[in-house]
This record gives structure tokens, sequence and C-alpha cells, in this order.
């Protein structure tokens, strides 16, 4: 029996831990699209997230539209989020220093937390999961309905995105723009238009992992600078520019998060994979993915 | 210093000296002076950051962390050791210059984008440890009844006193920066910030430079957080946070980061716009601190000092 409930207790954390390392995965996708395209890192990947999941508590409560219709609105509405924040302020800052790049994208987080915090208030809120019922039980332990969502949802993104970038002439120009900017424009790319199409994509999908955390962790308006920090990890982790080890890059973050919490101080949880992103960027910022020589090559 | 450099000094210094004897007979802005006790606190921090960043190039989003770990380390020594404040302080500023140290050698390599999310998460780390640790820190509510200062046995009981006191330090800090930035390193720091490869190639250390000017930054944190401690008496992690350390960068941005009257200036003004004007805002004082952040590095990305001034401010030996 005691054996047992040691088992069933390891194989909880592991459910929880593949969760939240999904989520984390999903946060890294996104600064691996904007990175993909102009080797910005976009310090307001987080507030994307904690904004999905507030528009959604919106769509959902207070306009009382289905969960479905609310995920797509809440995607919609923060990929459009994304959209005015490149066209409104990235595009003006295009020939700044990298340093006054990072300290934009950082006073963008900044507005957007505050005007988060200006309508929805310093309380947390919680939204219905995708599809109601008991959880699943598998060997002890017990599996939300909605981590089986979250799960889904991130497949799906992880798919379509390879596909995307692999296969489509979008994708493909995409990263010619970022390769070199002035030899893509040369072949008749937009790389403007590419750009713009980088953040709105990218906010459209942090917003994704927002919606879909929400039922299980509530959502309020300064979860953002963690998430984005924890993603971030996961994507330099995962070797910055790869969706693959993004996503397997976030589920070990998770792995160890929620180990932490399990075994050791769930008051560090949150250090955990701080400490694995600075690990990773002192020993190894190419990422366990990632190629050694092209990250030398790259501005930062 | 250059001979306009020494100019500016004395006139500063003269108006500093002069400034509680202009607010003070008038009840409406008398406490302005507490105000600008708390500026020459911030201002000792923002002389790091100037060096860092602005002569440097590198970004550090961890000068809140290296604030609190002097703070805290002043807090504990002297408020559960009951250990002499002035031997608390360099104890604060010697932990600080290790951690500094350590991290600075791997996070230094970094450059960009990278190193600001290492100093990120570093900071970030530091605020989750003064939380955790209820034990030594009191966690988050904090610690509270804590000594105030003696210098050379007079208590600093009066807010003038202190006054005097940290803008006194400040302006040492200030002729010790403006030494380095004289020095063959100060040099050596500009070439980094212009071309770090054309630096190397000539044969400047750049990665010692590096660490050593974070070290620097980190000390001169600590002690503005040892001060902070004495001054205020009570604590909370809330002081050190991720908010603050971009407080930091926002207060030597807007004066100007190319230059270290630019940091005094934009710290000052800074801090009368966080302490005193902005209260009418409450907590959505956070737009308002975004807003100008955008704005500045928009608009105005060499600071206020560059409206008085045509040439880019370059200190040349």
């Amino acid at each position: 029996m005691d054996s047992f409930s040691l088992g069933s207790a390891l194989l909880q954390y592991t459910v929880s831990g593949l969760t939240i390392g999904v989520i984390y995965a999903l946060v890294a996708i996104g600064y691996n699209i904007i990175y993909n395209v102009t080797e910005i890192i976009n310090f307001a990947q987080g507030e994307f997230v904690m904004l999905g999941g507030l528009f959604a508590v919106f769509f959902a409560q207070s306009l009382h539209l289905p969960i479905f219709l609310a995920f797509v609105a809440a995607i919609g509405l923060t990929g459009l989020t994304g959209f005015a924040m490149e066209r409104l302020v990235i595009r003006r800052a295009r020939s700044s220093t990298v340093l006054s790049l990072i300290i934009i994208t950082i006073a963008v987080s900044i507005l957007l937390k505050g005007t988060a915090m200006f309508w929805w208030g310093k309380n947390p809120y919680s939204l219905p999961p995708f599809s109601s019922g008991r959880p699943f039980i598998v060997l002890g332990a017990a599996i939300q309905r909605q981590a089986v969502w979250i799960f889904a949802v991130s497949a799906i993104v992880v798919v379509c995105l390879t596909l995307f970038f692999r296969r489509s002439a979008y994708g493909k120009a995409m990263l010619a723009s970022a390769d070199n900017p002035s030899a893509a424009r040369m072949v008749g790319i937009p790389v403007r238009q590419m750009v713009l199409l980088s953040f709105t994509l990218s906010a459209a999908i942090g917003a994704a992992a927002g919606v879909s955390i929400t039922p299980i962790s509530l959502m309020e308006y300064d979860r953002g600078a963690l998430l984005g920090l924890k993603g971030f990890g996961a994507a330099v982790l995962g070797g910055l520019g790869q969706f693959f080890g993004a996503l397997v890059a976030g589920i070990v973050l998770g792995l160890a998060e929620s180990f932490c919490a399990g075994y050791l101080s769930s008051g560090y949880k949150d250090a955990v994979a701080l400490v694995i992103l600075l690990l990773a960027l002192f020993f190894k910022p190419e990422g366990l993915f990632g190629s050694r020589e092209a990250a030398k090559l790259k501005r930062f | 210093m250059t001979r306009k450099d020494w100019r500016i000094f004395l006139l500063t210094a003269l108006l500093i000296a002069a400034f509680p004897w202009m607010v003070q007979p008038v009840k409406a802005v008398s406490h302005y002076v507490d105000v600008m006790v708390f500026a020459g606190i911030f201002a000792l921090v923002c002389l790091g950051v100037t060096m860092l960043m602005g002569y440097a190039g590198q970004v550090s989003m961890a000068q809140a962390a290296f604030f609190g770990i002097g703070a805290y380390t002043s807090a504990i020594l002297t408020g559960r050791f009951a250990l002499d404040p002035w031997l608390a302080m360099p104890a604060g500023a010697s932990l600080a210059a290790l951690v500094a140290w350590v991290v600075g050698i791997p996070a230094l390599r970094l450059k960009g984008h990278y190193l600001a999310m290492a100093t990120l998460g570093f900071g970030v780390i530091v605020h989750i440890i003064l939380n955790e640790e209820v034990e030594w820190t009191g966690g988050p509510s904090g610690m509270a009844d804590l000594p105030g200062l003696h210098v050379l046995g007079w208590k600093l009981s009066t807010e003038l006193a202190w006054y005097y006191f940290v803008w006194g330090t400040v302006f040492l800090a200030l002729l010790f920066c403006f030494h380095v930035l004289h020095s063959r390193v100060g040099r050596a720091l500009r070439a980094i910030h212009e071309e770090e490869s054309a630096a190397e190639a000539m044969g400047v250390p750049t990665a010692r430079y590096k660490v050593q000017v974070f070290v620097l930054s980190a000390v001169l944190a600590a002690v503005a957080g040892s001060l902070y401690t004495h001054f205020v008496t009570c604590l909370n992690p809330s002081s050190f946070n991720l908010m603050w350390s971009i407080r930091f960068i926002l207060m030597v941005m807007v004066g100007g980061m190319q230059s270290l009257w630019g940091a005094l200036l934009g710290t000052v003004l800074m801090t009368f716009v966080g302490n005193e004007w902005l209260h009418v805002f409450a907590e959505f004082e956070i737009l308002v601190y975004g807003a100008i952040l955008l704005v500045v590095a928009l608009f105005l990305p060499k600071g206020l000092v560059s409206l008085f001034t045509r040439k880019p401010i370059v200190h040349n030996a």
C-alpha cells in the first residue's frame, strides 16, 4: 500500500509537471517565432499569456460566450495586441540598438501589465475547463480533463508550426527574413509584413497557452513576468529557434519544477526553472538542440 | 575630470548644499529633504548602473537584487546579531561583490538579450530567497525596528543630517567614478561599448574589465542598500523586486545614461516623480512608468542631458 501511494504520488507529480511543461513550451515557441524572424527577444511574451487568459475570462464570463468561442476570441484579440505592438512600437524602433530594443519590449510589458491591472484588478480569475467531467484515474493518479486539452492544444500548435515553417512559402519567407533581411527583400519577400506576422502569431500562441492554463491554475495580472521568464528558460534550453527543442526543454523544466514542489519545497519551485535557465545560459547558451557554430554568429 | 566636469561638480555640490535651506522654510515642500535622502540613496545605485550600462554597454536587470543583498545583510547583522552598522555595511558590500563576481564571470560572457535575461533571472531568484528564508529575512512581511546610524559618534537623528551624510557619500562615489572613467579602465570600458571584438583585438582584457565594473556596480548598490536599511529602519522584499531594477534603469535612462551627471539628474527627477508626484495614480503609477520608459527609449535614447549638449557626452581623458 505504501509503495503504491509513493508510486502514484510520483505519477501525479509527473502529470502536473508535464502539464505545466507544455505550457512553458508554448511560451518558448512564442519567443522562437519572433526570434526566428527578427532576432529580437520579446520581453513582453509572458504578458501575452496573461492577456490570453484574462481575455478568455472576459469573453466567457462577462459576455457569456461558450468556452470554445471565448478561446478563439481571446487568441484573436491577443494576436491583435501583438499586431499593434509591432505596428505602433517595434517598427519605430527597428534602427535602435539592442539595448534600446530590450528596454522597449520591457516598457511594453509594463504597459500591458498595468492595463490588465486597470481592467481586471488584482484578483485572480478562473475559467471553466474546456470539457466538464471527472478526472481520469490512471494507476492512482488523477489526470484532469483540462490537462488532456493542454496536451492536445500544444501538440496541434507544434505540428502546425513545424509544417508552416518547413513547407509553406510564408514560413520559409519568414525564416529568410531572419537569416538575411536585405537578401530576403532583394528576392521580393515583404520583410516588414513577415515581422508583423511573427509578432501576431507569437502573441496568439502565447494566448493559447494562457487560455489553456487558466482553468487549472487561475490567471491574474502579474503572472506574465514569471511565465515569460520560465518560457524563455525553455527556449534557451531547447536551443533558441528550435520548436521541437522548446517542447522537450519545456517539459524538462515543468517536471523539475513539479518534483521540487512535491519533494523539496513548494516555496522554491519558481526558483528551479530560473536556476536551470541560468545554468543553460552560462554553460550551454546554444541549448540542447542548437548548433554551437550558429550560436556564435548571432548578435548575442 | 575635465574642467567642465569640475565646474558642474562645484555647482551641483553648492546646489545640493543649499537645497534644504531653500525648501525647509516653505511648509508645503519642507519634506522634499526626505525625498532627496531617498534620491541620494538611489543615486548611488544609479551611478553603478551608469558605469555598467552607459559606459561599458552591459545590461543588468539585477541591480535591485544587489541593493537587497546590501540592505538585508545590514538588517540581519545589526538587527539579529547586534553588530555595529559600520561593520555590517562592508560585510554586505563584500557579499554583493562576491555574488557579482561569481555570477558575473559566466553572465558577462553573454551579450544583449541573453545578458538581460540572465541578470533578470538572477534578480528574481534573489527576490524568491528574500521571501522564502523567513527565519532570516522575515519573509514577505520583512523586518522592522532596525537600528539607525551613528557617524563619528553622532546619531543621524534628523532628515537633514541624513541628507548631508547621504549626499556627501554620493559625491565621494561620484569622484571615484570619474576617477575610474579617466583611467585606463574607463577608456577600456568605452572601447568595449563601442566594439568589443575590436577592443579585444587591441589587447584589452574585456572579460576582466566587464566583471570588474559589474562588481563595482554591485558594491555601490549594496552600500546604498545598507544606507536604506538604516534610514527607513524596516524592510520587506517588495523594495527589491524586478520592478525596482527596471526603475533604476529608468532613472538612468531619463537623465541620460552616457553621463554620470545625467544619472544624477534622472535619479532625482524620477525619485520625485515616484515618491511625490505620482501619488494621485496610486498603484496605476506602473502605467506611467511604462509610458515614460517607452517614450524615452523611442524618442530620447540619450536622455535629458542630450537636450543640453549638442555633442554626445564623452569624457575624454
